[in-house]
């Protein structure tokens, strides 16, 4: 369960620093150029964390005790590919999702 | 004559903002039903989406509470997640860096993925636009984006105190993330930045606090900041 102190701490920190980051630049710095090593870090943000937020969620996912489950490991897998060969967000999440309940009443 | 052309500016802005209404329903309603999977409320859900708007952020934050992760490693993962909303501003601080600062602090709550892909795009293609002009753009750009990711975390919030929890929804997070990485994989750069996060994120498990998942996300930064620069290098050598 969520703590509701920790929760609302959690909302209005992150919403606080969000502002920050977007209003950094825009905002504060003005015209000046930043250094380009920087910049080089920061266009790999987004295909740095969310691999590694997802990499033990795919292989040891908690709602299994941590344990390998074939569905969620082949709808991952098919997501993956779809999005890789359609670039379709949406589609791809539907495709993934199909897997996972298929698989899943196949297997059980 | 100016204010209507900074009218024609909105309108445009909103046309080319349209499609991505597509998008943008489906997640907020996923963001919607999970925080309340979770055990959020109706309102706190609510709040979530306005207070931040910020939907990979916000994927982030629910899967690791849910994984008991401490605020401050919720806090630091998530707002590293929004990194590159600092790149955003960086890059349209050259385009609109001379509008009135109250307009830039509204448009820096409206920097979203969305809003910052289209527009930047317009301003590089379209360079004798006027900085009004690229304001009232990219407000267009955020006006059928934004409003409806706040509508529909409600409906979705609604709709998910209904869902039974036997539906898996635990994997959810992580089908749409991937579905989000795929197409950004476009460089060899980008390939190894994340596969290096999804290796060491899987090596540093069992550090404590989820610390793990920051430090392999810095270490796949850094791995895509360095192809890049060695790749530049060997283009721009002469031969």
């Amino acid at each position: 369960m969520i703590d509701r102190t920790e929760l609302w701490i959690i909302i209005i920190c992150l919403g606080v620093g969000s502002f920050a980051l977007r209003f950094a630049f825009t905002g504060l710095v003005g015209d000046r150029q930043l250094p380009d090593w920087l910049m080089r870090h920061l266009r790999y943000t987004a295909v740095g964390i969310l691999p590694a937020i997802i990499a033990p969620a795919v292989l040891w996912p908690a709602a299994t005790g941590g344990n390998y489950d074939a569905p969620r490991i082949c709808a991952a897998i098919v997501t993956l590919a779809l999005g890789l060969i359609w670039k379709n967000v949406v589609g791809s999440i539907l495709g993934g999702i199909a897997t996972l309940y298929t698989l899943q009443y196949l297997l059980t | 004559m100016a204010s209507s052309s900074v009218k024609s500016a909105y309108r445009q802005g909103i046309r080319d903002g349209a499609p991505f209404i597509l998008v943008i329903i489906p997640f907020s309603m996923l963001f919607g039903v999970l925080a309340t999977e979770a055990g959020l409320s109706v309102f706190e859900t609510l709040s979530f989406s306005v207070v931040v708007i910020a939907g990979a952020a916000q994927f982030t934050a629910l899967q690791l509470m849910g994984e008991d992760a401490p605020t401050l490693v919720v806090l630091a993962s998530a707002l590293a997640v929004n990194l590159r909303m600092a790149m955003y501003s960086a890059s349209l601080t050259p385009h609109i860096g001379g509008a009135p600062l109250w307009q830039r602090a509204v448009a820096a709550y409206f920097t979203v993925d969305q809003s910052y892909a289209i527009s930047i795009t317009k301003f590089e293609n379209t360079p004798d636009m006027t900085v009004q002009e690229k304001i009232a753009y990219f407000f267009g750009t955020v006006t059928p984006v934004c409003p409806l990711w706040w509508v529909f975390t409600l409906v979705g919030a609604l709709i998910g105190e209904a869902i039974p929890a036997s539906f898996a929804l635990d994997f959810a997070v992580p089908i749409t993330f991937l579905a989000i990485i795929a197409p950004a994989l476009r460089t060899r750069a980008h390939v190894s930045a994340a596969l290096t996060a999804a290796f060491l994120s899987l090596m540093f498990f069992s550090v404590p606090y989820n610390l793990g998942i920051l430090m392999a996300g810095v270490g796949g930064m850094m791995v895509g900041a360095s192809v890049e620069a060695a790749t530049q290098a060997k283009t721009e050598a002469p031969t």
